[in-house]
């Protein structure tokens, strides 16, 4: 190798090594979502509350046979949760002044999930189709993404002794998504509740919505900034926390919440053994600072 | 135990039953010098075992049913509340009590307060033991507890608090399992082992200090992954695992007081005198320590609640719970902790450690379960089977703790062959209601050798 091809190869490493470096500082900040991510635009306005996306769930999903028929509009007496038997559920809430607004609840694919970064064996995977996944076979059933999801989305199957999982919509990500379909809530929905595409596309029809009948709408995407973003989206014509939705929730992603204290970390583990070997030596001075009874036992030796 | 000593059992505390002679034998040393008659019928006399025994009647099958049927058979751990009593009082509330290890080991090894020696093994131990069960709880809650170790070998992920508190948990685990084993050592008699260990405690001793802060800031950290469903009041943004680092400070040293008390009332047989006539002295100093940690708790606290502005929760409902636990838990205790070290009162000062040490748990127990989720109108209340899984592993706690220390040289210096002929008197003075002579004991086989000399009790 000549000289000169060595010297302009070491420049090129070090140009390198340096964009690569601003690159990286660069990508610490959010993450808004990959940008062919995809999504699904609900608008409560439509909802009918059939509960035919429970029903589809359930059946694409093969989960157990629901405890009252999904024709049973009875459920809708009390206030339900995402579960282990049920990824996804429509609830009903009474307006004053108006007709009732129903709420369908499931997994709403956070751009930058509380599951996955609360997850110490990485079970939970975004995918660049805009699902968030997981994989039972490393989860050790901490349960912190229950702790941790805003949403209170997940579900745990606490019946089962052995293999008790994680449960929760994947955005049909196996049988559908992966394939560029819809997931089969989406399908079914006889009022064209839900609405799929690339999240985007979405922002662009939800505010075009808004835009044409203000009257109809709030004035507001549940979802586009909540939490750093979700791929699942709102439009409501009545206020959100109205219909259950938790409105004093930041913009910010659950992880900005404990970054403060990851920045602890290195300070902590470069800091303290300086720290307090330095203090051990300044208040040991003079002293026996070795070990305090071979010490002793040594000076009597040589007393003797 | 207390009655065949005061017989003239005699006590292992050193490697020879006679010295220079005869050496214990592992089987003794086991059964503390009695014959295994004499230890089995001195267990049945203890009423404290039969009331270990029913607890482990009810808690055992409870925790069997919990790994043949799953959790969902015994606690009302749900989808809302996945976190119940068993990891929030085993895991959230043990840990910050434990914190006594490196408190300790920093005051002895790093700042040189050789004073402090004769707690500091107490002190190491109740650290171990500590981390020890609140991993043992954890794997009871735990879905798939042998997956435990996935974290380290299987699946990482790094970004998590609770990466950083499984690892750290168990680094320090193995940091407490080497300080505590010079104990063992010496009780096993492996000196090179103790040399070894001791050769590297200011290593260990730092890398304690490091892991604690860490992982006591971490649970404290995990609830920022929960903003909308911590209280307020118990949340705080900026402060949350300074709020958990700072109180494990004052929890670690008032648990210590608490079970050096439990120790010099129940098992004072064990202790030797450098430990029983140092306790009241350290006991204040370790107050002196508590205090300090608790002020700064207390500031932190106010802080933390300036900082996010969130006076006006004050007075709600969940305020005055707040204003309760600081009361009991930081203020009160104050107060009795100055009044008690100014007036050397160490039976005050006890007692405000107690405190100190409920108003702790009660903090813990607040931010993970009581007032968690407090937007929903449902509170999780655990089954009794909770509470029994919860006392019965805290049992199996104390059977362990006294175990060791009824063995290793935690209380009592381990006496080494040439010591043990210097120094022949243990810890008599302090036993209420010793007889003034031997009782006839002839049967017993540790007194044949009485008269032989040695670290025998010479009754006047």
């Amino acid at each position: 190798m000549k000289r000169r091809d060595f010297l302009k190869g070491c420049m090129a490493c070090g140009a390198a090594a340096a964009l690569g470096v601003s690159e990286k500082a660069w990508g610490i900040g959010s993450f808004e979502g990959y940008p062919e991510g995809m999504g699904v635009l609900v608008d409560l306005t439509r909802c009918v509350g059939c509960r035919s996306c429970e029903a589809a769930c359930n059946k694409e999903q093969q989960l157990p046979a629901p405890d009252r028929p999904f024709d049973d509009k009875s459920v809708f007496e009390e206030k339900r949760r995402p579960t282990e038997k049920a990824y996804t559920v429509v609830n009903r809430y009474e307006q004053t002044g108006g007709g009732p607004v129903y709420r369908k609840i499931q997994c709403n694919h956070c751009n930058e999930p509380a599951c996955l970064s609360s997850c110490f064996v990485n079970a939970y995977t975004k995918t660049k189709e805009g699902a968030v996944i997981y994989n039972p076979k490393v989860c050790v059933g901490c349960r912190n993404c229950l702790i941790a999801c805003p949403f209170n989305v997940p579900g745990y199957s606490y019946s089962s002794a052995f293999n008790p999982v994680v449960k929760k919509c994947i955005f049909c990500y196996d049988t559908r998504l992966k394939y560029g379909k819809p997931p089969a809530c989406v399908e079914v929905c006889p009022q064209e509740v839900l609405t799929f595409g690339h999240r985007k596309d979405l922002l662009k029809i939800g505010r075009d919505r808004i835009k044409e009948k203000p009257d109809r709408y709030v004035d507001h995407i549940f979802g586009e900034k909540e939490v750093g973003g979700t791929s699942w989206l709102y439009l409501a014509g009545v206020d959100f926390d109205k219909v259950g939705f938790d409105t004093t929730m930041s913009n910010d992603p659950i992880l900005s919440n404990v970054k403060d204290f990851l920045g602890v970390v290195p300070m902590v583990l470069t800091i303290w053994p300086a720290l307090f070997t330095g203090f051990h030596l300044l208040a040991t001075r003079n002293k026996d600072h070795a070990d305090h009874e071979s010490g002793n036992t040594e000076q009597e030796v040589r007393k003797s | 135990m207390r009655r065949d000593w005061e017989k003239g059992v005699r006590i292992v505390n050193s490697h020879f039953k006679v010295p220079g002679r005869k050496k214990w034998s592992l089987m003794d040393k086991l059964l503390l010098g009695l014959t295994p008659r004499e230890y089995i019928s001195q267990a049945v006399r203890n009423p404290f075992n039969w009331l270990l025994a029913a607890v482990f009647a009810v808690g055992l099958p409870v925790i069997a049913m919990r790994f043949i049927f799953g959790l969902g058979a015994v606690t009302n751990s749900s989808c809302d509340y996945p976190w119940g009593l068993i990891l929030d009082f085993g895991l959230f509330a043990m840990v910050p009590l434990s914190s006594s290890g490196f408190q300790l080991g920093t005051t002895v090894e790093i700042f040189g307060r050789h004073d402090f020696e004769p707690i500091e093994r107490l002190a190491l131990l109740n650290g171990l033991l500590g981390y020890l069960f609140a991993v043992i709880y954890l794997l009871v809650d735990l879905g798939q507890p042998w997956r435990l170790p996935y974290p380290m070998v299987v699946a990482y992920g790094p970004v998590a608090v609770l990466f950083l508190v499984g690892w750290h948990v168990a680094t320090y685990l193995s940091v407490q399992v080497c300080e505590v084993s010079v104990a063992f050592f010496e009780w096993i008699g492996f000196p090179l082992g103790k040399k070894g260990v001791r050769s590297i405690t200011l290593g260990l001793t730092v890398a304690g200090i490091i892991l604690s802060t860490l992982h006591q800031g971490a649970l404290g950290a995990l609830f920022n992954y929960a903003p909308g469903k911590v209280h307020p009041l118990w949340y705080s943004s900026a402060f949350q695992w300074l709020h958990f680092f700072v109180s494990s400070i004052p929890g670690g040293l008032c648990m210590v007081i608490v079970v050096s008390t439990v120790v010099k009332k129940t098992m004072a047989w064990r202790c030797d005198d450098k430990f029983l006539d140092n306790l009241d002295k350290l006991t204040i100093s370790l107050a002196k320590g508590a205090s300090m940690g608790l002020i700064t708790y207390l500031v932190i606290k106010m802080m933390g609640i300036a900082h996010d502005n969130k006076w006006e929760y004050l007075a709600t409902g969940y305020g005055a719970w707040y204003m309760f636990e600081i009361g009991i838990g930081v203020i009160i205790p104050l107060i009795l902790f100055a009044y008690g070290i100014r007036n050397k009162m160490v039976g005050l000062v006890r007692f405000s450690a107690l405190l100190t040490v409920c108003g702790i748990v009660m903090n813990r127990l607040n931010t993970a379960l009581i007032t968690f989720n407090w937007k929903l109108a449902e509170r999780e209340i655990p089954t009794w089977q909770e509470f029994v899984m919860a006392i019965t592993l805290f049992c199996v706690y104390i059977v362990v703790w006294r175990f060791l220390l009824y063995r290793l040289p935690i209380l009592y210096a381990w006496k080494t062959a040439d010591e043990s002929a210097t120094v022949p008197e243990p810890a008599m003075g302090h036993l209420p209601g010793r007889s003034p002579e031997p009782a006839i004991a002839g049967t017993y086989r540790s007194r044949l050798d009485e008269n032989v000399g040695g670290p025998i009790r010479q009754w006047p």
